[in-house]
């Protein structure tokens, strides 16, 4: 096997990610003379943005610290070994809810976290673009849910995601691409549940493939999607936007850790300091874009800090780094005579997103959708032993009980807070570059979101005859904001096109941006708003407003 | 206690489609490593560790071939791969373990006068209790909290070691490995022949019997 130590996207060549030892081309451009735009990081954000910008017909290199991987001849169907996809470097966790963070969130790949995410694709509800305005907290977006929804069609299109004939909440939508999947037991318990306390509930929109796909062939329900997909049906990043990036001209850059951004005297950014084999490079760029994910890009815009920026790049409001939301990802689980067998599937192939849409009988202000569930013994036992405390005996014999437990669990929206924060540590990393300090704690609205979940969801349960049950009260998933989008540059780092208020050549496109998270998992919103970010960034070169440095 | 899965033992499927050549590669590498290398721990921590793996998972006296979880341990913190976060209340991993297991020593000396692996069963028990409530006070420690070391390191990495093993797999009904050939029966109560046929009280030879055939 690939030992991941030099890349592979080198001497004009990219791995083929379709076919085992394969390669396709792809162009290279100098370090001397500028690109269009230099883009940090190739996950959701940046990967999909990557593409677009591309296709434009702009110059575009991207970086990813992560390898650069052949899902078919590099994936084992392994928890341990599968580690090498998550982002392990060092990060310190703080405040009244430090956070798991490693495998549970994010991704050191090229293709970002979505090669190891469990492709949940679910759209915004409309209302949230304006959260202030219409249901009266935290902030509004500077963006318009009818122009997101056109946005979102391109992404489901895109990743060809499997999804019912009809959707239940919100406005109309047009058809998923492709068929629902088959549902398994566990997701059968959901329907159950949500039938019997009489709310809506539907097989769960998925970026893995239903039928066929050029080279790719649909998923073969052997459950191992969040340790990375060998089969190739999940539609991650790497194997949906970055071919049709490399295609259209792109280069990838992988292995390669951008350290620093650089500017000039009139405050513009000039490119990028980059480590790749053990030596500093530079990349000039006219433009550069940071989409490291919630806290590498905060991190990198602290780490770049200079006499001009002292406080960091991007950073006049004060912002970066601030109001990093999670999602709760609480959860009840439960015991089931009947033989569930929760590993064969993708993990949550059914939802009810009703207490996105239902504002009555909430305490609370924002969302949740809850999802079945299917983890792997190691996340299992583990959230047995220290969810639980369970070691010894008892624990082995909770653990008896694998193939017929079941949960319900939550993504869940919490509140924008400056306090929880991205911020320096004066530790390094093995680059010599500063690591991040990650401060987290739920507010009172947030902990009387997750208590409505938990009362709801133990309801759903005993409505199924399940026993033993007993509730998860403290996981986190997703990471986002630290660099909020806005109208107002004291409020916010950046506009509605993603680009900084203090540097009109750099931009952020990622997780990042978002002012608020809502109750679903975000890919599908951040991969919309990188493709509105690059026509935008389309018409403002065709009108001539994109700064020449 | 009888045998839930009687006769299943996931690595049946080893040379089945379930595996792919990476697959075997990485697990053969893990049920190949010697239960009694160490690389990391001196001695006196590395008694110390193997009692402590043999309190958290219990394994079946009947287990010809042991997890080798102490083992498994040691090689993680000899490799220094870390989990890509620390709670701000630990030290690093290696320097948490290494306190951690000085002070599970330091408190089975001051209550029995023995090391912690000379304790007996309920001893180790009791001492175990105490430290998962914070019921402990050496200086050993140093700063180092004795709960958060018991939630955060000492069960989650002794925990993980034991689910990454193919016994344990074998244990619980897990289908293993499962890439390319995937699962076709989804429903309840449903199993594909490549799966772990559950015992049924009074009917346990017949699970027997198809578990011997699942490959
Ligand atoms: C286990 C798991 C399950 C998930 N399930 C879902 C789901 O079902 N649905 C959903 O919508 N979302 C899910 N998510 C979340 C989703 O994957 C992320 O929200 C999304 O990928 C974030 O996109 P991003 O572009 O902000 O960052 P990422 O996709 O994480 O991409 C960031 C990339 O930037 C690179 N990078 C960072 N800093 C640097 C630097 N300085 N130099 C070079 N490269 C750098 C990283 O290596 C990484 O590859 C899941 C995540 C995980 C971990
Ligand atoms: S269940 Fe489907 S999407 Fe998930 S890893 Fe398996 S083949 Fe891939």
């Amino acid at each position: 096997m690939w030992d991941e130590s030099s890349p592979r996207a080198v001497n004009g060549r990219a791995p083929d990610v379709f076919r085992p030892g394969a390669w396709v081309p792809m162009r290279e451009y100098p370090e001397d003379k500028a690109v269009d735009f230099a883009i940090v990081g190739t996950g959701a954000g940046g990967g999909t943005l990557a593409c677009k910008l591309a296709e434009h017909g702009f110059s575009v290199v991207a970086f990813d610290a992560g390898p650069y991987w052949r899902p078919l001849e590099d994936f084992a169907s392994d928890e341990t070994h599968q580690s090498k996809l998550y982002w392990t470097d060092k990060r310190i966790v703080d405040g009244d809810n430090p956070l798991q963070l490693g495998a549970n969130n994010s991704g050191k790949s090229v293709g970002g976290s979505t090669v190891h995410f469990a492709m949940v694709s679910l759209r915004f509800r409309p209302e949230w673009f304006k959260s202030r305005s219409k249901l009266g907290y935290a902030v509004d977006w500077p963006l318009d849910w009818r122009e997101m929804w056109r946005y979102y069609s391109e992404v489901e299109q895109a990743l060809k995601v499997s999804g019912p004939l009809r959707y239940p909440w919100g406005p109309a939508r047009p058809r998923y691409p492709y068929r629902p999947h088959e549902l398994n037991a566990a997701a059968l318990v959901l329907a159950e549940g949500a039938e019997a306390l009489g709310i809506d509930w539907t097989p769960t929109p998925l970026a893995t493939l239903s039928a066929p796909r050029g080279l790719a062939h649909p998923c073969v329900y052997r459950g191992m999607c969040v340790i990375g997909c060998s089969t190739n049906a999940k539609q991650s990043v790497l194997v949906t936007w970055l071919p049709r990036a490399l295609e259209a001209g792109a280069e990838i850059r992988d292995l390669a850790m951008v350290g620093s951004i650089e500017h000039d005297t009139a405050g513009l950014a000039t490119g990028v300091h980059y480590q790749r084999e053990g030596r500093w490079h530079f990349q000039r760029a006219r433009n550069v874009v940071v989409a490291g994910y919630a806290i590498e890009t905060p991190r990198l815009l602290l780490n770049s800090a200079s006499a001009r920026f002292p406080d960091g790049l991007a950073n006049s409001s004060g912002l970066v780094g601030k109001n990093l939301m999670v999602q709760s990802n609480q959860a009840v689980w439960g015991v089931m005579d009947r033989e569930i067998r929760s590993y064969k599937g993708p993990p949550s192939l059914a939802i009810t997103e009703h207490w996105n849409y239902a504002d009555d009988g909430k305490d609370f202000h924002g969302g949740y959708c809850y999802m079945s569930q299917g983890p792997l013994p190691i996340v299992w036992g583990t959230t047995q032993a220290s969810k639980r405390g369970l070691w010894g005996q008892d624990l082995l014999n909770a653990m008896e009980n694998y193939n017929h437990q079941v949960g319900l669990k939550i993504v869940g929206e919490t509140l924008p807070q400056e306090r929880n924060c991205v911020t320096l540590s004066d530790e390094r990393d093995q680059y010599g570059l500063r690591i991040p300090r990650v401060t987290y704690a739920f507010c009172d609205n947030d902990k009387r979101l997750i208590a409505h979940s938990l009362r709801f969801m133990r309801q759903a349960l005993e409505a199924v005859d399940a026993h033993d049950i007993w509730d998860e009260d403290d996981d986190t998933c997703h990471l986002n904001g630290t660099a909020r989008m806005g109208d107002d540059p004291s409020s916010s780092v950046v506009n509605a096109d993603c680009r900084c208020w203090d540097i009109p050549n750099l931009w952020i496109c990622d997780g990042s941006v978002f002012p608020t998270v809502g109750g679903v998992n975000p890919s599908l919103t951040i991969e919309a708003i990188a493709c509105r970010t690059a026509d935008r960034i389309k018409a403002m070169a065709r009108r001539g407003e994109l700064s020449r440095s | 206690m009888t045998e839930r899965y009687p006769g299943y033992n996931v690595l049946n499927k080893r040379n089945s489609v379930s595996w792919n050549e990476q697959t075997r590669a990485v697990i053969d590498a893990r049920t190949g490593i010697d239960p009694d290398f160490h690389r990391f721990c001196d001695e006196a921590e590395w008694k110390a560790l193997r009692a402590l793996c043999d309190q958290i998972i219990p394994q079946p006296a009947d287990r010809t071939v042991k997890v080798p979880l102490a083992a498994m341990i040691d090689q993680k913190l000899y490799s220094g791969k870390g989990d890509g976060y620390r709670d701000a209340r630990l030290p690093e991993q290696d320097k948490a373990w290494r306190l951690g297991l000085a002070a599970i020593d330091t408190e089975a000396v001051a209550a029995c006068e023995k090391p912690f692996s000379d304790l007996s069963n309920d001893q180790r028990r009791w001492l175990l209790c105490r430290i998962q409530r914070g019921q402990v006070s050496s200086e050993a420690w140093q700063d180092l909290s004795p709960a958060t070391f018991f939630a955060k390191r000492l069960l989650h990495d002794i925990v993980s070691a034991y689910y990454a093993h193919p016994a344990s797999w074998s244990e619980i009904g897990f289908g293993g490995p499962a890439g390319p050939r995937g699962y076709v029966r989804m429903n309840f109560d449903r199993r594909d022949p490549w799966e772990a046929a559950e015992a049924s009280p009074g009917r346990e030879d017949r699970a027997r019997r198809e578990n011997e055939r699942v490959g």
